[in-house]
């Protein structure tokens, strides 16, 4: 009780973060241990054991749907709330919708998977929730933004902050593509199943167009708002360059929109489309370099601190992989690379090192960041974070050179032909071939598995300390009390 | 000339113009794939999915099939040669929602209807591993076993036709779709008559070798061997699908 009377009365509504940022945790193990268990039914068929809620077509969107909504979703709410409050410096506007967010939220991850389990998907990638858990994320992201900008307007600052900006055109960007792309007809009132209400090449339009921008604004923007209040907190040193922040926020918001189209090259899209979408995936490149330029320069000065913080070396990695991975999505999108990486391995390594390179590194340094000030204590172990980034960093490497290798070795094999004009290879010869880089995928994951839960671990003893360093402080409190 | 501060400084302001600046792409790329004429190609022998074959793709679905799957060949000499004519926009103008799929850890479906036997997909599906030693697809031995519901099939049908495939309902429909379709075809269209229609595909087919029931498998493998037969390429010039695109 008297917990939560101080609590109440704290400046900034802590508890909230705290919430969202166990939760990410929590997810983030459970989504990466799908991960690692379906390529390990890939490499190994026999672990699927005939069980239909664990083959790999069930559980592949349980994996990509903890993943991005469960460890992304929930960090980003706990960091965007965490941000408005410290940049605004002002308590988010209602307790209350922060709590219904949390709860919208996270029973709709956990509805989803447990729905793919039992066959219930809407058919679609990462759009797999059915009708009635997509009106329940509407519901709980309408709440998410009416809090946000009240926050926002309750601001004792004049300017909103560059991390703000990016977090409400994710916020606003995943409304408007949430809702466009799950338009459908359900069968009936109680029953779980619908149809997309577009069809054929349209439906391919709008489902790609949502599917580039779940990267573009969830897994991007709303991580560079991330960036952008961290790493300068993290470094002691302000932001790079504020004119090249503005530039690039807008041209990325611009930009990503159009890109969607470069997953279907070669499709049964138009070309006009198709070729609109690899000429915007290339000028893409401009702004999501002015984000990781703006990032890692804000060390500028301050380099020395690669080798003393670990936290650093967290937020400047996961920089690095964002600029890798900005750079490749645009080689990929061009027609003739395309033409060869499409529908192969190499588009899942690509994928990965964006979201453990840059998605999962950026928050694991983040939360390194914030978890101590949440609890007012100081982290467990500064070593065991050393650890983590390297089996993580190992484990990275390992999935993309794999992917690598596979991808594009299928890709060459299977429009290789004979002397005599033949296919040189049937399609299954190069399944065999990929038993291998698969193998060892498996085992880049098992690595990014064993540091998150080491991170599991640092976190736990953490906050055992937090609450034990409290107790303490309040006994003597008392006992100064009883002596006086 | 605004300054950025003033909409760094005005929530409101910060807004409106993100929602306009994010709002420009899908309007110009995806609006007017509903009215160019030419995005679906005209061509005929497309037609709606029977009951029976609906029901099949249900569970294509529900199993993540597309996850490994893709059902759109590209114009490549190659794809040509392994799975046939390159995929057209009008072939999947009924698929609500597309299954053209991003990844293939097994080969295109597109055009895999009456290449194999049932009796091979029905092996196929129950251990891939009997019939491809080298597959690492996993089995899918309940298909075999689950009696098919098709309790609903009716109202799934009807959700379809508000989504504008064109089932039947009334004598009106049913005409419309015998002038289009033929009569064999407008018949297995007619919601009224679905439960009959998915009966007695099954078992004038008896696509999984089991004539007593009727199962999972059966839908399953009927959707199957309809993937990619509809359209009769023969019938058309080669350069005349290129006009399209």
């Amino acid at each position: 009780m008297a917990q939560a009377g101080i609590r109440s009365t704290e400046q900034y509504n802590y508890d909230i973060v705290r919430k969202f940022t166990i939760m990410a945790l929590v997810w983030g193990l459970l989504g990466m241990t799908a991960g690692v268990y379906i390529a390990s039914e890939l490499a190994w068929p026999f672990l699927n054991f005939d069980i239909p809620e664990i083959t790999f077509g069930r559980l592949r969107p349980v994996h990509t749907t903890l993943v991005i909504f469960g460890f992304g979703g929930s960090a980003l709410f706990a960091t965007s709330y965490y941000v408005v409050q410290r940049t605004c410096q002002t308590r988010l506007y209602s307790d209350w919708m922060a709590t219904f967010t949390f709860w919208g939220w996270q029973a709709a991850v956990a509805l989803g998977a447990l729905s793919y389990m039992f066959g219930y998907t809407q058919g679609r990638e990462y759009a797999e929730f059915e009708w009635p858990i997509d009106l329940l994320i509407a519901v709980t992201w309408v709440v998410y933004f009416l809090l946000y900008v009240q926050t926002l307007r309750r601001r004792s600052q004049p300017h909103i902050y560059v991390a703000n900006w990016f977090y409400v055109a994710f916020i606003l960007a995943t409304a408007i593509l949430h809702i466009f792309n799950n338009l459908a007809v359900p069968v009936g009132l109680f029953s779980l199943k619908s149809y997309s209400l577009f069809s054929g090449v349209q439906d391919a339009m709008t489902q790609w167009w949502y599917g580039h921008n779940a990267v573009g604004f969830f897994l991007t923007a709303a991580f560079l708002g991330m960036m952008y209040y961290f790493v300068p907190k993290q470094a002691g040193r302000p932001v790079y360059s504020y004119r090249l922040s503005i530039v690039h926020f807008w041209a990325l918001s611009f930009l990503y929109m159009w890109v969607g189209g470069h997953h279907l090259h070669w499709t049964a899209l138009p070309d006009w489309t198709s070729t609109l979408a690899a000429t915007f995936s290339i000028m893409l490149l401009l702004p999501s370099w002015g984000g990781m330029i703006n990032g890692i320069m804000t060390l500028s000065g301050a380099w020395d601190k690669l080798r003393t913080d670990p936290i650093m070396l967290f937020l400047i990695t996961s920089l690095s992989f964002y600029g890798m991975s900005t750079f490749e999505g645009p080689l990929m999108s061009l027609k003739s690379v395309n033409a060869l990486s499409h529908y192969t391995d190499w588009t899942v390594g690509h994928v990965h090192s964006g979201a453990l390179g840059w998605v999962a590194m950026v928050s694991f340094g983040s939360f390194y960041h914030l978890i101590p000030r949440l609890y007012d204590t100081r982290i467990y172990s500064t070593r065991l974070i050393y650890v983590h980034f390297w089996l993580a960093t190992i484990g990275i490497l390992l999935y993309i050179t794999s992917m690598w290798v596979a991808g594009i070795f299928q890709g060459l094999m299977l429009r290789s032909f004979d002397d005599y004009g033949n296919l040189a290879y049937t399609f299954v010869e190069t399944v065999a071939f990929l038993h291998q880089p698969y193998a060892v995928r498996a085992v880049g994951g098992m690595f990014f598995v064993a540091g998150v839960v080491v991170m599991a671990w640092n976190v736990i003893k953490t906050v055992r300390r937090a609450s034990s360093e409290a107790a303490e402080l309040e006994a003597r409190i008392a006992a100064k009390m009883a002596g006086a | 000339m605004i300054k950025h501060e003033s909409i760094e400084t005005n929530a409101g302001l910060l807004i409106v113009l993100t929602l306009i600046v994010i709002s420009i792409g899908g309007l110009v790329e995806i609006v007017p794939l509903f009215f160019i004429n030419d995005t679906v190609e005209e061509v005929e022998g497309v037609r709606p999915y029977s009951a029976l074959e609906l029901r099949g793709r249900d569970i294509y679905q529900r199993e993540g099939c597309y996850l490994c799957h893709s059902q759109m060949i590209r114009p490549f000499r190659d794809e040509l040669l392994r799975y046939g004519h390159y995929s057209l926009a009008a072939e999947s103008k009924y698929d609500h929602p597309f299954q053209w799929g991003s990844k293939r850890t097994g080969p295109d479906l597109a055009r895999v209807g009456n290449k194999y036997s049932n009796e091979w997909h029905v092996a196929h599906l129950v251990n891939p591993r009997d019939v491809v030693p080298q597959s690492i697809m996993p089995n899918y031995p309940w298909l075999l076993e689950a009696d098919l519901d098709y309790s609903d099939v009716q109202d799934r049908m009807r959700a379809l036709k508000m989504t504008g495939v064109p089932y039947s309902e009334n004598q009106q429909e049913f005409e419309r779709n015998v002038a289009e379709f033929g009569p064999a075809i407008a018949e297995k269209l007619d919601i009224l008559r679905a439960e009959e229609t998915l009966m007695q595909q099954a078992l004038a087919n008896d696509y999984d070798g089991q004539r007593s029931r009727i199962t999972e498998m059966d839908a399953l493998v009927a959707y199957l061997q309809v993937l990619g037969t509809m359209v009769d390429f023969s019938k058309y010039d080669e350069g005349y699908f290129a006009d399209f695109r």
